[in-house]
């Protein structure tokens, strides 16, 4: 095949008023006005959000796989940032 | 723009608050609800970042190393609030750098409960059982606030926040076991932090300029006033629960309106603090100004060194 191929894109819906967009796949598409209207088509066909966010997949910069022991491993060891984690007399109800 | 289509605009606006579906960033907005936001979302912002000094300062002096591990998630908690709020005014087309430039020359306000010194370990348990609790009682509300990207970064810092009214409670319980002196110590801070915090709702609903307008387009829920006395109904009883007793005498359950009646707030001390002249005023934007003009080499060297990085991948 002859020619450039189309850019991929990374696809983000809102499915309903008022949340966050959310990532649900990518589209190849010549720009971004055609990557919506390919997302429209292929990831909303029954309503499934009021809104599309693309950006192109080259402009994502991620974390390596490799790195999420080490990179997440703090949170793990910090239970205190957990409300459950002090202990409140049972009379004071919801806090 | 034309007028018919200006009047459109305001009116699919308009609509949208009506049915509750939330304002997003590039939707139509009109200019003064624009500025509202901004005024009260850079506001919160410079709150959640100036409160990280009052406790701050006790990082190092915590009593133990659980206290001092809690007090630093806190605090950077804080620091992520600050963030998350940020992001969200600067999706309205204003720059963090000239909000933050704002506060330092006092254009900006900050909460000022964070314009009062922590003097003892007990300020600790106050501030985060009255300080964070009356921060809660008026964001709860604030996750269903209009403006999208506010509500959301506001369902993040409610969740984060309910460990900060709890580890401070907790503090103030403990105290209340202790020794005499260490009862002594926690009542104190509550007699210092209690009308400070009944301050933080803001203005009387008499007196409030923006409250009505902020209601009418679904920015805020609840008047100060009724915030108020929502956070008084819920701390009397957590009072007496562990032997401390609120600073008023006018402090009495009043059967028919169902609520309890209290005293009446200094509110030329209100005026005081707001305006500049609280205690820590000047201290707290000289300890921020530092930390800009500080941390401005790290930045430009960070910026720097991304741009190194970039010639070399390009050559």
């Amino acid at each position: 095949m002859a020619g450039k191929d189309w850019p991929l894109w990374e696809v983000f819906i809102r499915s309903k008023v008022g949340l966050n967009h959310k990532h649900v796949g990518s589209i190849h598409a010549a720009d971004g006005e055609m990557a919506v209207e390919n997302a429209r088509d292929v990831y909303t066909r029954r309503s499934e959000g009021i809104s599309i966010w693309v950006v192109e997949s080259s402009q994502i910069f991620a974390s390596d796989p490799a790195d999420s022991d080490a990179l997440f491993e703090p949170a793990d060891s910090k239970i205190y940032r957990h409300p459950t984690f002090y202990e409140v007399p049972d009379g004071v109800g919801h806090m | 723009m034309k007028e018919q289509n200006l009047a459109d605009l305001e009116a699919s606006f308009n609509e949208k608050l009506k049915q509750d579906i939330r304002i997003e960033p590039k939707d139509w907005m009109p200019d003064a609800y624009r500025k509202t936001l901004i005024r009260q979302i850079s506001q919160h912002a410079h709150s959640e970042i100036v409160g990280m000094l009052p406790e701050g300062n006790w990082i190092t002096r915590a009593p133990n190393l659980r206290r001092k591990a809690v007090l630093l998630a806190k605090v950077q908690d804080e620091a992520g609030h600050g963030q998350y709020l940020y992001s969200a005014m600067e999706t309205l087309g204003f720059s963090r750098e000239q909000s933050i430039d704002d506060m330092h020359t006092g254009k900006a306000k900050y909460s000022s409960i964070f314009n009062y010194p922590t003097l003892t370990w007990a300020d600790m348990g106050a501030v985060g059982w009255l300080v964070d609790g009356a921060a809660i009682m008026n964001q709860v509300p604030l996750c269903r606030t209009s403006y999208g990207p506010y509500a959301r970064a506001m369902v993040r810092i409610c969740k984060e926040e309910s460990f900060h009214q709890r580890q401070g409670y907790e503090i103030m319980c403990t105290l209340m076991k202790g020794s005499e002196e260490q009862k002594a110590m926690a009542q104190d801070a509550l007699n210092r932090f209690w009308w400070p915090a009944l301050m933080m709702f803001g203005p009387s609903d008499a007196e409030s300029t923006h409250t009505q307008q902020s209601i009418d387009w679904k920015i805020k829920r609840h008047t100060n006033d009724e915030l108020r006395q929502m956070f008084v109904d819920a701390s009397v009883p957590q009072a007496e629960l562990i032997g401390l007793t609120l600073p008023d005498k006018d402090l009495k359950w009043n059967e028919e309106r169902g609520h309890y009646d209290f005293g009446a707030i200094d509110w030329e001390e209100f005026k005081q603090v707001v305006s500049g002249n609280g205690p820590c005023n000047a201290e707290r934007i000289a300890t921020r100004l530092k930390a800009k003009e500080d941390g401005l080499w790290v930045r430009e060297a960070a910026m720097a060194h991304a741009e190194k990085k970039k010639a070399k991948k390009a050559s």
